[in-house]
């Protein structure tokens, strides 16, 4: 009687893992095969946006052993003890288990456990504000979110870009984002981490693209009616002297505009749908000019910045 | 003499009245149906009656049940909203504007959001807690019988003043939380952000009020011998939810009077010049944001435990785990705000704080789902439809949970912040946790209320149809947002290949008013099939207090106040086989009240000419408001006595030959 009911138990465990292994495959293979389509975000072209699916695949399988147990059991237990199953066992005033309870309080406080640790270790690794390490010098690109477009300023080359962004592959960006207009936010799923962009703060951002491609970026908070029309290309050159090259033909093309305080003047009248544009960057000043337009005692503030007392 | 109109209406003018045919019909349906209304009480004379037995009551049944059929109605609305959306992004946004363009659909998705929490789930959660909660306490009444009633106006005039924007002006374009500095004059200068704020902030006052009600209700008016410990599940959700209530509601009035301050008199709080910060706004209105959604899932958690356990026919298990639970989530609810925004620019430290924070709450919310699991471990499960929004509560609650945890951690959260699949996961919440738990809820205490039940057949095809639709709505938007869609596209190029799951996210929608249509025809059928429905007082052979008094319930719930001395009251008296006493002894009941309505309609008048800018009527109005605060004040003569006698004819006839 005894060793029938191990066995019986044995048996009920070997399945509980069974369907445990198919869940964990199923959830593998849908992500395998969405790697292959559009899905951005588990198809990533850069480092931060790998180690990002990485993260969200780590954590997805952990939560599979406390899901995969509830789905199972409640399959189970109402089948077993449906009204009318002569099977099941009824015990009516069974209303507690202190080591039942303390496996249930204990298990997710374990996983919850491991998942801290994971997420303090990976905060930090994936902190927008900490430039990647890498070998390759990195570009610095200042970003305005307008009404309702994207302004792109590359101090270093004395280019400017709307609706479009260049950069190398394989080599970070360091981003400087300010907002000028409704709260924006700047997101290249394929590139990885989202930010705010905000009047009068500088949030900072490093990215990279290590593969060549078209990445489509967009704004992710609502900023008015020109929201939804608020998107760009990221569009990678193959390395950095292409890179230059690219700068050297814009700067050196008088078909495109000199970008100083009165053309963006008048670019930041609310627009929508803009098409991508190049200039010349005289003034490398305008990106502090924006940002101090919000400011009234001239002082600089970052988002993080932005916490303390001013 | 010339008029100064400019005084009298201030920037009231034709021009506010609806130009577009969406909204021409919005409005139309709704001041039609206003109208039908008006007209059947009138044709009827109904007018004396409904002011007497329904709008001046102070029984908490009643308020409970307007309360419901608000949040109904409400509903509908929200649905209607969300059906524009879908069709919009499923049918029209690659190609041209479609039947609504970019500024009509931000309204809508703004209202859907404000609606949907506001005055559906909301008022669904008051409405169950005053039906409910003095029942199971064995009280007779609230604590503040009167504050109640002006509660429910209060949010009644909200709602109405949510509702009038769809005919007067326009609502906010700025989303369901109004993050300046989209919603400072600046980028809205119209009416569309004042009507959202003075909509929440007059029935933000009544929850408020509603919280420290049912908090001293429960503190002060329980049974005699039913200590803390003995208390349904129910109540002690109810207890962790108006916690809540009473510490986050201010924050959320402080917060919407700052941003009326902002602008209406140009102060500086929230802009993003002269020393304002917006950021402060966005703290401040998760610091309330957060525990609003535990406000609502908790009284949910209760409505399951009481299922759970009656339909297994089993105590519930582990019942000091789940009050330590419920109590657990009630504190940690306020130290996560912060996960909101992890993208805004904090600090690595500052993020994983509240990241860990976040993933902590799961482990008392997966407790209390092994307990209901448990619960049902060697029980007698009876699958009446109560238990089928249970089970699918299960299911989508879990689902929703794994991806809650996957955005706790700040490290995913800068990928899906803000995407649609952020919308999936907290529409997996509400609906498969506040809106299920309202429709157990529903289905379980309906006959005790009314002595029948509803139709079987048609609740589970309602369920089943909710069920089914609520995934293939929500599925896709997981995909979608991991492909990069963010939320609250009225547009999207046609290359991006969304729109096949956008047709299937529609298709879902279409599914779940087909749900709403059977909850509809059950609700109608059941009541034209009532005899054939009818039931005793006692038709799940339930556990708690609520269930051993007659139905219909006399207005004073309880004839006698019989000691309690288990936690299952009424599954403890019905296994002793003991009979109740019948001392009988007078019982005082408060007298009805007009107050909440004038007061509620004095809050709606202030709100509404703030709006308009018509500030002679706004002081009028205000000095009214304070008056009638005033004269609550010095009210005597509120009660009234029942006599002994009496209350012995009523309980015979109610037991009729039963007793």
């Amino acid at each position: 009687m005894i060793q029938r009911k191990r066995g019986k138990s044995r048996r009920g465990w070997l399945g509980v893992l069974g369907l445990l292994f198919i869940a964990v495959i199923a959830v593998v293979s849908i992500v395998k095969i969405m790697e292959g389509t559009n899905v951005a975000v588990l198809n990533p072209q850069g480092a931060v946006a790998a180690a990002q699916k990485d993260l969200l695949l780590f954590t997805l399988v952990l939560s599979a052993i406390v899901v995969v147990p509830v789905f199972i059991m409640i399959g189970v237990f109402a089948w077993r003890y449906r009204e009318g199953n002569p099977k099941g066992k009824y015990t009516p005033d069974d209303d507690s288990n202190k080591w039942i309870e303390s496996v249930w309080w204990g298990i997710p406080i374990l996983i919850i456990g491991i998942l801290s640790v994971v997420t303090w270790v990976t905060t930090h690794q994936l902190d927008p504000y900490k430039p990647l390490v890498h070998d390759e010098k990195p570009i610095k690109v200042q970003v305005i979110a307008m009404q309702w477009k994207w302004l792109f300023l590359y101090p270093e080359y004395d280019v400017a870009s709307l609706n479009v962004l260049k950069m190398p592959v394989g080599i970070p960006v360091d981003f400087e984002i300010t907002g000028d207009g409704p709260m924006s936010a700047m997101w290249i799923p394929n590139l990885g981490t989202q930010t705010y962009a905000m009047n009068g703060m500088t949030a900072r951002l490093s990215l990279i693209a290590d593969e060549p491609g078209v990445y489509r970026g967009s704004n992710s908070n609502i900023s008015g009616e020109g929201y939804a029309k608020m998107h760009f290309n990221a569009e990678t050159v193959p390395n950095r002297q292409a890179f230059e090259e690219w700068a050297s033909d814009v700067r050196n093309d008088n078909a495109h505009d000199h970008m100083d305080s009165s053309v963006y003047e008048k670019l930041s009248r609310p627009s929508a749908g803009d098409k991508p544009q190049y200039y010349h960057l005289h003034d490398d000043s305008l990106y502090a000019t924006v940002m101090n337009k919000y400011m009234h005692h001239g002082d600089e503030m970052t988002g993080r910045e932005g916490n303390h007392d001013h | 003499m010339t008029i100064d109109w400019g005084f009298w209406l201030g920037r009231l003018s034709l021009d506010a009245l609806p130009s577009n045919i969406v909204t021409m019909g919005g409005a139309a349906g709704g001041v039609l149906g206003v109208l039908f209304i008006i007209g059947l009480l009138t044709f009827t004379r109904r007018w004396s009656w409904l002011w007497k037995t329904w709008l001046t009551s102070l029984d908490p049944k009643k308020i409970g049940i307007m309360y419901l059929i608000v949040s109904g109605v409400m509903l509908l609305r929200g649905l209607a909203d969300v059906l524009m959306l879908r069709a919009q992004q499923a049918l029209f946004a690659t190609g041209a504007d479609g039947p609504i363009g970019a500024d009509m659909f931000q309204q809508v998705f703004s209202a859907h959001g404000t609606i949907m929490i506001f005055f559906v789930a909301m008022g669904v959660i008051f409405g169950l807690i005053n039906l409910i909660v003095p029942l199971q306490i064995g009280a007779r009444d609230v604590a503040f019988p009167l504050l109640n009633s002006i509660s429910f106006w209060l949010f009644f005039a909200g709602m109405a003043l949510m509702n009038v924007s769809l005919a007067i002006g326009e609502f906010s374009t700025a989303g369901w939380l109004a993050y300046p500095p989209l919603s400072t004059l600046e980028y809205s200068p119209g009416t569309g952000v004042d009507y959202w704020i003075w909509a929440l902030q007059i029935s933000g006052i009544g929850s408020l009020l509603s919280g420290v009600n049912f908090l001293v209700t429960i503190f002060t008016m329980r049974r005699k011998g039913m200590t803390l410990m003995k208390m349904p599940v129910f109540v002690w959700s109810v207890v962790g939810s108006m916690i809540l209530v009473v510490f986050a509601f201010p924050i959320l009035t402080g917060t919407l009077g700052m941003l009326t301050l902002d602008r209406t008199i140009g102060t500086h709080f929230f802009t993003s010049d002269m020393g304002g910060n917006p950021m402060m706004y966005v703290n401040l209105i998760w610091a309330w944001g957060h525990p609003e959604v535990y406000i609502l899932i908790l009284p949910a958690f209760g409505v399951f435990s009481e299922v759970v356990s009656t339909f297994s026919r089993k105590r519930l298990f582990g019942y000091t785990s789940m009050v330590i639970a419920i109590m657990a989530i009630t504190l940690l609810s306020f130290t996560v705000w912060l996960h909101h925004f992890f993208t805004m620019g904090a600090g690595a430290n500052v993020n994983a704080f509240f990241g860990i924070m976040t993933m902590i709450i799961a482990v008392p919310t997966g407790v209390k789902v092994f307990n209901w699991l448990f619960t049902m471990f060697r029980g007698r499960i009876s699958f009446k439809t109560p238990m089928l929004w249970f089970m699918g509560f299960i299911t989508t609650f879990t689902i929703g949970g794994v991806t809650g945890v996957l955005m706790a951690v700040p490290g995913i959260d800068f990928q899906v912040h803000n995407s649609l699949f952020l919308v999936a996961h907290f529409h997996n919440m509400i609906i498969g946790g506040v809106l299920f738990g309202a429709f157990a809820a529903l289905a379980y205490w309906w006959p005790k209320f009314t002595g029948f039940r509803l139709h079987e057949g048609l609740g589970i095809a309602a369920f089943w149809s909710w069920l089914v639709g609520f995934i293939l709505a929500f599925g896709p938007l997981y995909i979608l947002g991991l492909m990069g869609a963010v939320r609250r596209l009225d547009s999207y190029d046609a290359s991006l290949g969304w729109q096949g799951l956008f047709i299937v996210a529609g298709v879902g929608v279409a599914i779940i008013l087909l749900g709403v249509f059977f909850q509809v025809l059950q609700l109608a059928y059941s009541i034209w099939k009532r005899k054939e429905l009818a039931v005793g007082p006692d038709p799940w052979d339930a556990r708690t207090l609520e269930w051993a008094i007659s139905t219909p319930i006399a207005e004073y719930n309880f004839a006698t106040l019989d000691e309690v001395h288990e936690r299952d009251a009424f599954w403890a008296f019905k296994q002793s086989g003991k009979h109740r006493s019948a001392a009988y002894h007078d019982i005082t009941m408060p007298k009805n009240s007009g107050f909440g309505v004038l007061i509620a309609g004095a809050a709606f008048l202030v709100g509404f000419a703030v709006i308009w800018h018509v500030w002679w009527l706004a002081v009028i109005a205000f000095v009214v408001l304070i008056v009638l605060i005033i004269c609550v004040g010095m009210r005597e003569d509120i009660e009234r006595t029942i006599p002994a006698e009496r209350v012995a004819t009523i309980e015979n006839k109610l037991w009729g030959h039963r007793s």
